[in-house]
């Protein structure tokens, strides 16, 4: 059953605000964490199964919050337009970017996305008359789907959730798909790639695209969630925490990413008392995994549970 | 018209020599060990804040700036032993996020002990401004620039005229070569891990008179000075110095003649332009793959 | 010159590296349907020549037509589209998925799936998964891997490396094939069959053309060959008259070797 894990996932979203329908860490947390899951799946497109690293994706987040709110509040246009329409900027930006930034490897390419992602940070800062500079937008209308305005946090649990899982799903399709495995062929040798007739220019260009839209998704969801966008939401700590929760669930399997999302997401939520630790946890969780678990948890967890198994299971394998 | 722009250029060359030191940090880890370590700006952040704890202890400020510095090759010290080697062998994106970890981590230490305040050193000799044909220049900035030509003179001495700077070098050309020749390369990787760490703590006591620092200082700096090496062409270590100078200049003179809070995008700006033209630095190998 | 009966032509191919010159105008005739060996010592010029053929260098002068096309300034999965395939001296398996994976990636000119309808998983996607899988079993099959098709390719002994590299180089169903040192690494009985496999693969008429150092296998197999040193043609010709050719002998077979067929 190749989507059972995801059915078992959907349920237990499901489940959840129906057992606790009040319960802040299910309806506001949970929220944030669905959020998070769609940045870090997306970002796992392209991290962990094409290999390119990226150390600015909060930008693409914040372009697809930012046009939401600008539209919205300064142009009056409907929620689903300017969705729709940071979608389709953020998307052509991303593409445009993609073959230069993309012909980098290594060190080089870490440098460029954190380049454009503090070139993207300053403007938000900086372009004031459009972003209303440091202090951020206020006022963004809610979300209107087709006559219904999402409103309360147990409605907008629903619309993320949703969301979520169809991004989820839309992942765990390509990345099974012959799509998928010229990907993981690029990240795997880009030699033999070629020699296969996989475009290496082309395909990560796609994914970059794909991997941007999803995170404006999210952002555009953000901002009509929030009410409010500022740039503290998009900077670089953002970024690294995105990467974060791709390398902590275990990269190249999109059920890690969710899983480091929502481990990250909880973090936050269980350090809010200790705020001034907060930093500190962090630096050691992210070394700690990288130097004991490089394939993170999810996916180390995974790895391990198969081989007990296959070596105590009731029928072994072969 | 033409004093403003020698004024931007004294400022721009100031800030360009922190560039260029934190840069040469990068480089020699780089060289060593294949490793960018992105807490190369928490080593300019400790220097700094040390030297301001210590002095506020009493200890004269000379004195303050030496410990500081030992201080923070000892941290460097215990990062490659704890962090960086560990994980030797591990993939580019995974040593990335280790160093990342080691930032925050250190960011997060620099929080718990000295707050979130902002904190600065007085001026090595006083801050009566010279004037110097129409411009003004604090001492402080020549404490900066004296100091910066002066290491990145002995780090280029070091490499060239030493047999330990060149069994150095000859670690980041072939690590297995090197160890068949008798080179003791963990003994280099602590070398280099303490000279980078501990030219970062430089960097951040001699500008920390005259900007402020806090547990923050260290990440645009950090940023910069990794600006600074991959423009050089990472693993070139006078290319980053050449490429800090650069950015600090296109930097003051862009806050001075464009807008001061776009200097940062513009800085960066340049630096993708670089690399969109030379995928590998102004001054980096092109090294050839094999198939 | 005729090109319906040669399908790789190569004329005057020069390649320098920052004034080396690695091959210093090398011409020669790959006939449809046979296999074809490039010998000579190491640093001839064989594994350029071969980064050349498929792209990954840009020769800098001469001309190479396969099947009708010029291949100069085509990038290599250009050149791929047109029916070429190759294996690497050193492998370049993708560790990260197993072997049949490995091998469906082979397929890859043959899919059709688009972007969009790989996300929804349409059915013709689903359709498409079902034939590559079998297009790769078949390559496995033919290349006796088909046990191992659910193995990690980061988990074979060296031997099986090489072969998964010939299975999912195969599964492109290419017109010529590029096997580059297939036997360095491999035991005597993994040579014999080998041996057996190229034969097979030449059988299902794919055009061969072999790198390689082991001589009984290159004499015994090879319907001709192209002898290289130090960039150039130093001799051509079926294995008998190669054998024979006293500046052969001279520079690379050193004497009076005599090979086992």
């Amino acid at each position: 059953m190749r989507l059972a894990g995801f059915y078992a996932f959907a349920a237990i979203v499901v489940l959840l605000p129906t057992l606790f329908p009040t319960n802040y860490f299910v309806t506001v947390v949970g929220a944030s964490a669905g959020l998070h899951i769609i940045l870090a799946v997306g970002l796992n497109l392209l991290m962990g199964y094409a290999g390119q690293i990226s150390l600015g994706h909060a930008a693409f987040f914040g372009m697809g919050a930012y046009a939401s709110a600008i539209l919205t509040t300064r142009f009056g246009w409907p929620s689903l337009l300017a969705l729709a329409a940071g979608l389709l900027i953020t998307g052509t930006i991303a593409w445009l970017l993609a073959r230069p930034i993309l012909r980098l490897r290594g060190h080089y390419l870490a440098m460029a996305t954190l380049g454009f992602g503090i070139i993207v940070h300053v403007m938000m800062v900086q372009a004031t008359q459009w972003t209303g500079g440091p202090d951020g937008l206020a006022g963004i209308p809610p979300l209107n789907l087709l006559g219904w305005s999402v409103d309360g946090d147990l409605h907008w649990y629903g619309v993320i959730m949703a969301a979520m899982l169809l991004i989820v799903w839309l992942s765990l399709n390509l990345v099974d798909s012959q799509v998928g495995r010229a990907l993981r062929a690029v990240h795997g040798s880009e030699f033999a790639a070629q020699m296969m007739g996989i475009d290496i220019g082309r395909a990560k260009t796609r994914v970059f695209a794909i991997s941007a839209l999803f995170a404006a998704f999210a952002g555009s969801l953000f901002a009509h969630q929030q009410a409010f966008v500022s740039p503290d939401s998009f900077n670089l700590t953002v970024s690294v925490e995105l990467v974060t929760m791709v390398v902590l669930g275990g990269m190249a399997s999109t059920f890690g990413a969710a899983c480091g999302a929502i481990a990250l997401t909880l973090l936050h939520q269980g350090l809010v008392v200790f705020e001034d630790y907060e930093m500190l946890v962090h630096g050691i969780l992210l070394m700690a995994v990288m130097i004991f678990l490089p394939q993170g948890l999810f996916v180390g967890l995974d790895q391990g549970t198969r081989r007990l198994w296959a070596a105590f299971g009731p029928t072994r394998l072969r | 018209m033409l004093e403003q722009l020698f004024q931007f250029l004294v400022t721009g060359i100031t800030v360009g020599s922190l560039y260029a030191l934190v840069g040469l940090g990068f480089a020699l880890i780089y060289n060593a060990s294949d490793v960018v370590n992105f807490a190369q700006g928490e080593f300019v952040m400790l220097g700094a804040m040390t030297a301001i704890a210590l002095l506020g202890m009493g200890l004269p400020l000379p004195l303050a700036a030496i410990v500081a510095t030992l201080v923070a090759i000892l941290v460097g010290l215990l990062l490659e032993r704890f962090a960086i080697e560990p994980a030797r062998g591990a993939s580019v994106v995974t040593t990335i996020i280790i160093t990342i970890g080691a930032a925050i981590f250190l960011r997060g230490v620099a929080l718990l002990l000295w707050g979130k305040g902002f904190h600065t050193l007085p001026p090595f000799s006083g801050d009566a401004p010279i004037h110097l044909g129409g411009a003004t220049v604090l001492p402080q900035s020549l404490w900066v620039l004296g100091v910066t030509v002066l290491l990145v003179g002995l780090v280029h001495a070091f490499f060239n005229r030493t047999l330990l700077g060149k069994a150095l070098l000859a670690c980041s050309f072939n690590r297995v070569a090197a160890q068949l020749v008798g080179i003791n390369v963990r003994v280099m990787l602590r070398l280099a891990y303490g000279l980078s760490a501990g030219l970062g703590a430089i960097a951040g006591i001699l500008i920390a008179p005259i900007t402020f620092s806090s547990y923050e200082a260290g990440v645009m700096l950090g940023l910069k000075g990794f600006s600074a090496a991959i423009v050089g062409g990472i693993g070139n270590p006078m290319g980053a110095v050449a490429g800090g100078v650069l950015l600090g200049l296109l930097e003051a003179l862009s806050a001075g003649l464009i807008s001061s809070g776009y200097k940062d995008a513009i800085a960066f700006l340049f630096v993708l332009t670089v690399l969109f033209f030379e995928p590998t630095g102004l001054f980096g190998h092109k090294a050839a793959e094999r198939v | 010159m005729n090109e319906n009966e040669n399908l790789l032509i190569v004329e005057g191919l020069e390649q320098s590296f920052g004034g080396i010159m690695a091959l210093a105008g090398v011409s020669f005739q790959t006939p449809t349907g046979l296999i074809y060996a490039i010998i000579g010592p190491n640093g001839a010029g064989k594994t350029t020549l071969f980064n050349d053929l498929c792209g990954f260098y840009k020769p800098s002068a001469g001309s190479i037509r396969f099947n009708g096309h010029e291949l100069c300034n085509l990038p290599p999965h250009r050149i791929a589209a047109l029916g070429m395939a190759r294996t690497f001296q050193n492998l370049q398996l993708f560790f990260n998925m197993t072997v049949i994976e490995n091998v469906m990636v082979g397929c890859h000119l043959r899919a059709r799936t688009g972007l969009l309808a790989a996300a929804l998983r349409l059915p013709q996607v689903r359709r498409e998964e079902q034939r590559l899988r079998e297009w790769a079993r078949e390559a496995l099959e033919l290349c006796d891997l088909a046990d191992w098709a659910e193995q990690s390719a980061g988990t074979l002994p060296y031997g099986l490396m090489k072969r998964v590299e010939i299975a999912r180089a195969l599964a492109a169903r290419p017109r010529l094939l590029l096997l580059d040192e297939p036997a360095a690494g491999l035991n005597d009985t993994e040579t014999l069959a080998l041996r057996e496999l190229i034969a097979r693969i030449r059988a299902s008429g794919v055009t061969v053309l072999l790198v390689e150092h082991h001589m009984p296998l290159v004499m015994s197999i090879s319907d001709r060959l192209l002898v290289l040193d130090y960039g150039s043609v130093l001799a051509e010709g079926t294995p008998a008259e190669i054998q024979a050719d006293p500046r052969v002998i001279a520079a690379y077979l050193g004497g009076a070797v005599q090979y086992a067929v």
